[in-house]
C-alpha cells in the first residue's frame, strides 16, 4: 500500500464499557486521525458497542513474525513451574 | 396560547427534520467513500427519528385522529412548513455537507435552549436531539475544513456551495406571529438570539476552511407558510408515492 | 447479503506437496489461519476472490433496496430500510478490511469491480419495481444469505470468520424486517396481496440460485470444502433454505412459483424435506455474464459514486498532507 493516493488504513479498538480493556474490532480507511475517530464511531458503534475508541494507523503496527512463532512461544510452554498446578499443597490446607 | 400554536410549532420543526433527513437519505449507497456511506445515514436516521417524535407529539396535540404518518405523508405541499434550505437538492457532497453544517450549527443552539422549554415533551425531545446534533456539527465541520482547504477544485466547489446556500440562511432566524407566540409562551427559544453564537461557530470553521463567509445575503423565505421552491413538489412525489397511489392501507 | 456461488476462482497452488500437506493438517486440526501465516497461494487467491465477491455483493446490494428509501410508505419502514441498507455498507466495509489482510487494497478491489473483472452476486441485477420487493428481498434474499453466512463464521481464515460473526449478528434483524413487510402486504388489501405474490414470483427462483450451481457442476467446491473456507455444499444449503422457507410462505398465504414443489418424507435421511423443480441455469449464467435487467445500471451507479467522490477523497488527502507538512516544519523550527 505504498500508493500515495490511497487513503490510509486504520485499526479500531473499542472499549465496550468501563472496566474492560479496548479490544480490536476491525479496520477502516480515513485520511487522518480525526476522520478515523469519526468514522470508527459511525461504523463500529451503531448498536451501542462502545464507550471509548482508539484508532491506530495500520502501518504503525509492528507484528511478530509467524515464522518465528516456535522460537518465540514454544520455550514458555515447557516452563510449567510458572503455573500453580506445578506445586503440591496437601488437601487439608484447603484452597490456596 | 392555544394548542394550534404548539401544533404548528411542532409541525415546522418536524417538517425541517423529515425533509432534510429525506434529502440526506438520497445519498445512501452513493457516497464518496464507504465510511461516509455509513456516516450520512447515521445523521439521516437521527433527523428522521427526531421528526417522528415531533409528528407523534403533534398528532397527539392536534387530537383529530391523525397519526404521525398521516402528518408526514398526507398533506399538500403548501401544508409542509419547513424552511427552504432543507428542501434544496443535494448538489455535490460539499454542498450537502455545508447545508447540514449550517442547519445543525443552528439546531444545536436551538435544542440546547429548548431543553428548558415550558413544554415538557418538547424539552425531552430537545435533550436527545441536542446530543445528536452536536455530532452532526462535528462531522460536517471536519469535512468543510478539509474540502475548503484541500485542493484548488475542492476550494472552488466549496466557494460555490457557500454562495448557493447563502440565500437560505436568513430564514433560520425568522420569527412570524406563530413563532412569537411560542417564544412568549417559553416553548421555543428566540431564533434571532442564537444568531451571534451561530455566526461565531460558522465563521471559525469557514476560516479554518479558508472560505469567505457569505452570511448576510438577502434571504429567500416563505417555507414557514408553505411557499416552496420548485424542488419540493418532486421531493413529495417520491415521499408520498406509495401512500398516494394506494390510499387507506396499512404498510 | 451474499451468494455462495463463487465464480471463476483459481485454487491451484505452486507450493511443494509437503507444504500443502502440512497446511492441510493445520486446517484439519481446526486451527485458524491468520494473515501473516504461511499459506498456499491457491488458498490466498480463493479467499481474495471470495471475500472480494462477498464485499462487492454487499456494496452493489445497497442499490436495489436504496431504490426505495425515499419512497418507503411509513416513517417506521423508512427508518428500518435506511438502517438496513446502511448495515450492508458496513458489511462491505468489514469484508474489504478482511480481504485487505491478504495484501489487496480496497482501491484495487473497487477498480476490479468497476472494470467488470470482479463479480458480485447476480441477485442484485434484478430490479425492484414495487415496495413489496423490499419485503421479498429481506425475507428471501437475506434468508438465503444467512444460510450461507452462518457457516462462514467458522471459516478457517480468521479475519473472514471474525467479519462474518459481526455481519451475522447485525443481519439478524434484516430477514425479520422483510418478513414483517410481507405479512403487512399478504394480510392487507387485494392490491397489496397481489403485489406480495408478484414479488415472490420474481424473487423465488433467483433466491434459489443464490446458492450457486449444483454440487456436481461446482468446480471449486471440493477444494474450498477441504480448506474449510466452505462448510456445506451448495445443494445442502439450498435444501435447508427451501425447507425453512416453505412454511413461512404458507403462513403468508402466498404461492411459491414451483409446480413441482412437493413434501417428500424420505428426504434428509427420513426427516423429510421438499422436492423442487428444475432450476433454469441458463437464466443464471445469462445474468452472471451481464445480461440481467440491471447489470449495466448497477455498475454505472457504482462508477458514478466513485467518480463523483474523487474530488472529495483528493481534497481530504491533500488537506492531511498539508497538515503533516505544517507539523513537520513547526517541529523543525522548534529544534
Amino acid at each position: 500500500m505504498s500508493d500515495q493516493n490511497e487513503i490510509p488504513l486504520w485499526e479500531v479498538f473499542i472499549r465496550p464499557r468501563n472496566g474492560l480493556s479496548h479490544r480490536h474490532c476491525g479496520s477502516l480507511h480515513a485520511v487522518d486521525a480525526t476522520m478515523a475517530l469519526n468514522a470508527a464511531r459511525d461504523v463500529y458503534t451503531r448498536r451501542g458497542e462502545g464507550q471509548s475508541i482508539w484508532i491506530v494507523p495500520s502501518a504503525d503496527i509492528t507484528a511478530s513474525d509467524p515464522q518465528e512463532k516456535d522460537a518465540n512461544f514454544e520455550p514458555s510452554e515447557s516452563k510449567i513451574y510458572r503455573h500453580p498446578t506445578f506445586y503440591e499443597v496437601p488437601e487439608e490446607v484447603g484452597h490456596m | 396560547m392555544g394548542n394550534d400554536v404548539l401544533f404548528e410549532t411542532l409541525l415546522r420543526l418536524a417538517d425541517n427534520h423529515l425533509i432534510l433527513g429525506h434529502r440526506l437519505s438520497e445519498w445512501c449507497g452513493h457516497a464518496p467513500m464507504l465510511e461516509e456511506d455509513l456516516a450520512m445515514p447515521n445523521i439521516a436516521l437521527d433527523l428522521i427519528g427526531q421528526s417522528r417524535a415531533l409528528y407523534a407529539y403533534a398528532a397527539e396535540i392536534e387530537n383529530q385522529g391523525r397519526s404521525e404518518d398521516d402528518l408526514a405523508f398526507l398533506r399538500l405541499e403548501k401544508d409542509y412548513h419547513n424552511i427552504l434550505m432543507v428542501e434544496r437538492p443535494n448538489g455535490d457532497f460539499g454542498h450537502t455537507m455545508l447545508r447540514q453544517f449550517l442547519f445543525s450549527s443552528f439546531m444545536v443552539l436551538f435544542w440546547e435552549r429548548a431543553q428548558n422549554s415550558t413544554d415538557k415533551v418538547l424539552s425531552g425531545i430537545a435533550g436527545k436531539a441536542f446530543k445528536e446534533s452536536q455530532y452532526h456539527v462535528r462531522h460536517t465541520a471536519e469535512w468543510i475544513i478539509r474540502l475548503g482547504d484541500g485542493t484548488e477544485e475542492s476550494h472552488k466547489r466549496m466557494t460555490a456551495a457557500t454562495a448557493a446556500l447563502a440565500p437560505y440562511i436568513g430564514e433560520l432566524f425568522e420569527a412570524d406571529a406563530v413563532d412569537q407566540s411560542a417564544i412568549s409562551a417559553g416553548i421555543i427559544p428566540r431564533a434571532s438570539d442564537l444568531r451571534g453564537a451561530w455566526e461565531t461557530q460558522v465563521r471559525s470553521v469557514y476560516a479554518e476552511a479558508t472560505l469567505e463567509p457569505i452570511l448576510d445575503h438577502q434571504a429567500q423565505t416563505g417555507g414557514r407558510i408553505g411557499q416552496h421552491t420548485e424542488d419540493m413538489g418532486f421531493l413529495l412525489a417520491q415521499l408520498q408515492y406509495v401512500q398516494r397511489t394506494y390510499p387507506n392501507m396499512t404498510w | 447479503m451474499y451468494s455462495q456461488g463463487l465464480i471463476g476462482a483459481d485454487s491451484s497452488s505452486e507450493e511443494t506437496p509437503e507444504f500443502l500437506a502440512e497446511f492441510q493438517k493445520r486446517i484439519d486440526r481446526e486451527e485458524k489461519i491468520e494473515p501473516n501465516d504461511p499459506m498456499p497461494s491457491g488458498y490466498r487467491k480463493t479467499l481474495v476472490r471470495q471475500i472480494g465477491q462477498h464485499a462487492h455483493s454487499e456494496i452493489v446490494g445497497m442499490l436495489p433496496e436504496g431504490n426505495w428509501i425515499t419512497r418507503a410508505p411509513t416513517l417506521r419502514r423508512k427508518i428500518a430500510l435506511l438502517a438496513k441498507v446502511q448495515d450492508e455498507g458496513g458489511h462491505g466495509l468489514y469484508l474489504y478490511s478482511a480481504a485487505e489482510t491478504l495484501g489487496v487494497s480496497r482501491k484495487q478491489m473497487t477498480e476490479e469491480l468497476l472494470s467488470g473483472k470482479a463479480k458480485y452476486s447476480s441477485i442484485f441485477n434484478y430490479p425492484t419495481p414495487t415496495w413489496a420487493d423490499m419485503g421479498a428481498i429481506g425475507w428471501l434474499v437475506d434468508g438465503a444469505a444467512i444460510m450461507n453466512q452462518i457457516p462462514l463464521c467458522r471459516c478457517s481464515y480468521g479475519p473472514y470468520a471474525r467479519a462474518m460473526v459481526r455481519v451475522c449478528k447485525e443481519e439478524s434483524f434484516h430477514q425479520r424486517q422483510g418478513y414483517e413487510i410481507m405479512i403487512s402486504l399478504a394480510h392487507g388489501s387485494p392490491e397489496q396481496k397481489e403485489m406480495a405474490q408478484d414479488a415472490l414470483n420474481r424473487w423465488w427462483w433467483p433466491s434459489i440460485m443464490m446458492f450457486g450451481p449444483h454440487d456436481s457442476d461446482s468446480t471449486n467446491s471440493d477444494q474450498s470444502m477441504a480448506w474449510k473456507i466452505k462448510r456445506f455444499s451448495n445443494d445442502e444449503l439450498r435444501q435447508k433454505f427451501i425447507d425453512a422457507t416453505i412454511p413461512q410462505a404458507e403462513y403468508l398465504g402466498l404461492t411459491v412459483p414451483d409446480p413441482d414443489l412437493k413434501w417428500n418424507p424420505e428426504k434428509n435421511d427420513g426427516k423429510g424435506g421438499y422436492d423442487f423443480g428444475a432450476i433454469d441455469w441458463d437464466e443464471f449464467w445469462t445474468v452472471v455474464k451481464g445480461g440481467g435487467k440491471m447489470n449495466v445500471d448497477r455498475i454505472t451507479a457504482r462508477q458514478k459514486a466513485w467518480d463523483d467522490g474523487e474530488w472529495v477523497r483528493d481534497a481530504a488527502l491533500a488537506h492531511a498532507k498539508k497538515q503533516t507538512a505544517k507539523k513537520a516544519s513547526a517541529t523543525l523550527a522548534a529544534e
